[in-house]
């Protein structure tokens, strides 16, 4: 089958690898009908996630039919139509069964590596580094799926790809983002970065009632794009964001910060450069511009919500102003499994349709293209979907 | 948590009388003296790492060398040293024996006591009831399936069973072992018999907890090869605490997930994997 492979920094390839099979008794093999390129692929095409290996197959957005299953998958069928979250959970440890799925205590296979790095193993991820649990990811024709008895979620036929595919992971991570902000209805809500997840945190934290959204970037089709949500928007290359944000709240800040950026930041600013240069001599790993301004720009007693990944170390973070503030931090890999009821319904009643997102959509042996066109913001490119067959 | 009171026995009474350590562990030869005892722990473990790396016959027979230098260093004992009749370990009495485990006292707890013995504790916490948990526990002979070292247990009437191990260097271990003290859904606890070739004990405490069961894992026994073969094991990277902590985790996922996380034999684009 065709899968793009991860060969190293800067270099993807599709590769014809050999068809997976089933390993474990509630593994399931999913033919993959669409799959997504997602701005956490990025971080690794860039070499910002550690444990790659030459070969890794990518992808962890991605939907399809079942085409197999083991047996003890008593609740699939072949011929199924599927959507599989991007964290693979066990379903019956502690975490699993208290909606912290991406926390799974049983599905990274190589947790003793992620322990060196976090204290305790988070929960294995489809294609996304060893650390991570070492699956092959979705950006394939054909993909296994580990505890299909619990992942994969049926999707309605009336459904498009393209209106459910983002159940696997943007939707409900900004769903999650703005979910954190404990919106109680009325709130000013500033989200960094109007990439795809910025995008749906956007729209989350509206549905969820927030009064006001502020959305901050660079780009200026990005910018539209949140506009078109009802956001109000900020190009933090031109605006002083923390005046504006003052200003827009009438001296108070907003009530909640998400940071839809993550360890990749891009900044004019002086501590962009003091990143960039301790990232390139391993002084640290992460950028963090974003969430050092977030942290400044909330107001007292307020959220910081970070749906944007971190992998390592990050400086300089402001930890007088998030204390003295007394602001809550909330983070992590998104919990999929949880939101997915709740999100399919919003999708159905017709209140949000998530194919807004897609600009290019291409068939899987223009990915390696693709990641460069989407790294570089190059093409108005936003979203891209990939089509495996 | 602590051990509810009340219960037909004190595990942690059953664990003192298994587990006190004795000072009398010293059943080798010391006849090395100190500071020649680390001079020769620092070039056997240079020397070995060194032959180790280097993956050709004169690296093995540099890890050889490597390795009964460690030997020499770790334990005192230095066999040439021996046959010459020379004894430079000043204060050390050198009339305890031979080292060889059989001819000594007959008790597995002195055998595995000390420098002896890898002495290895540990505990995981697993979503499921005590009893379940305990149930598995005590047939050994599901231990091998998350036990990685382990390539089989049989049980045998009496509480007697035959386990079967790899050792290093795909050496094949094989020894019988007794139940010495079992409460249910509370503690196991073996050892291993008089006449076995190795010599080693375990036991295992089941707490409940409100995260689910702590199973709680003592692990003792006197390495194939001896302390020689523990310090090949640790320079090939097979640290007994490692292997267990590993072990207990793939317990722990059989148990609750119903099988262990795996990606062995799952597609890539490395080369000879590829079509």
């Amino acid at each position: 089958m065709k899968a793009v492979c991860w060969e190293r920094t800067n270099v993807v390839r599709v590769e014809d690898v050999p068809d997976p099979s089933i390993l474990n008794s509630r593994d399931a093999i999913v033919r993959v009908t669409s799959t997504a390129i997602c701005g956490s692929d990025l971080h690794l095409l860039d070499g910002f996630i550690p444990t790659m290996k030459s070969g890794d197959i990518l992808g962890h957005e991605f939907m399809g039919e079942v085409v197999e299953v083991g047996r003890d998958v008593g609740n699939l069928v072949k011929g199924d139509r599927v959507i599989v979250p991007f964290p693979i959970a066990c379903g019956r440890c502690f975490f699993c069964t208290h909606d912290l799925w991406s926390c799974c205590d049983n599905s990274n296979p190589n947790a003793s590596l992620a322990e060196k790095l976090y204290g305790f193993s988070p929960a294995g991820l489809f294609g996304y580094s060893h650390m991570m649990g070492g699956y092959a990811g979705g950006q394939a024709q054909y993909v296994r799926v580990p505890y299909a008895d619990v992942g994969p979620f049926r999707v309605p036929a009336q459904l498009r790809d393209d209106q459910v595919l983002f159940l696997t992971d943007i939707f409900p991570t900004g769903y999650m983002a703005a979910e954190n902000c404990d919106i109680k209805g009325g709130e000013t809500v500033a989200v960094w970065g109007c990439g795809p997840v910025g995008q749906f945190a956007i729209r989350s934290a509206l549905l969820l009632g927030a009064g006001r959204v502020v959305a901050i970037d660079t780009v200026p089709e990005r910018l539209r794009m949140a506009a078109d949500a009802g956001a109000e928007t900020l190009d933090s290359l031109h605006d002083d964001v923390f005046e504006r944000l003052r200003d827009m709240t009438g001296g108070l800040g907003p009530d909640a910060c998400i940071d839809a950026v993550g360890m990749e930041a891009h900044g004019a600013h002086l501590d962009y450069w003091y990143d960039k240069a301790k990232t390139m001599v391993y002084l640290a790993t992460d950028r963090a511009s974003t969430l050092r301004q977030a942290i400044n720009c909330c107001r007292k007693g307020g959220t910081v919500s970070i749906p944007g990944v971190y992998g390592g170390f990050i400086d300089k973070v402001p930890m007088g102003a998030a204390f003295n503030k007394g602001l809550t931090l909330k983070m992590g890999q998104t919990h999929v499994h949880k939101y997915l009821p709740r999100l399919l319904q919003h999708i159905e009643k017709g209140e949000i349709d998530p194919s807004f997102v897609v600009t290019h959509t291409v068939p899987i042996d223009d990915a390696p293209a693709m990641y460069k066109t989407f790294r570089d913001k190059r093409d108005g490119c936003i979203k891209v979907v990939l089509k495996p067959h | 948590m602590a051990v509810a009171t009340g219960r037909r026995v004190d595990p942690g009474r059953l664990e003192g009388q298994l587990w006190n350590q004795s000072d009398d562990y010293a059943n080798i030869d010391v006849n090395v003296g100190r500071i020649e005892r680390w001079m020769s722990m620092l070039a056997g473990g240079a020397l070995a790492a060194y032959g180790l790396k280097r993956r050709s016959t004169a690296g093995g027979a540099a890890a050889l060398a490597g390795a009964a230098f460690l030997y020499r260093g770790t334990t005192g004992h230095c066999n040439v040293y021996r046959a010459l009749g020379i004894n430079r370990a000043a204060g050390h009495a050198t009339e305890r024996g031979t080292g060889r485990i059989a001819d000594r006292d007959s008790n597995t707890r002195q055998k595995l006591g000390g420098r002896r013995g890898i002495h290895v504790e540990d505990a995981v916490t697993i979503n499921r009831p005590v009893a379940e948990v305990y149930r598995f526990w005590r047939n050994f002979e599901n231990l091998p399936r998350f036990m990685q070292h382990l390539e089989s247990v049989a049980m045998r009437d009496e509480g007697i069973s035959h386990w079967v191990a790899k050792g290093p260097g795909g050496m094949k271990v094989e020894w019988d072992a007794r139940i010495i003290n079992e409460v249910d859904n509370k503690l196991i606890a073996w050892q291993s018999l008089e006449e076995s070739m190795i010599a080693m004990a375990g036991s295992v405490n089941f707490d409940e907890t409100p995260r689910g069961t702590r199973v709680r894992i003592h692990l003792q026994y006197s390495p194939p090869g001896g302390k020689l073969g523990a310090a090949v094991a640790w320079l090939s990277g097979e640290e007994p605490s490692i292997q267990v902590r590993e072990d207990l985790r793939r317990f722990k996922s059989l148990l609750e997930a119903g099988e262990i996380p795996t990606t062995q034999g799952q597609s890539s684009g490395r080369t000879g994997d590829r079509r």
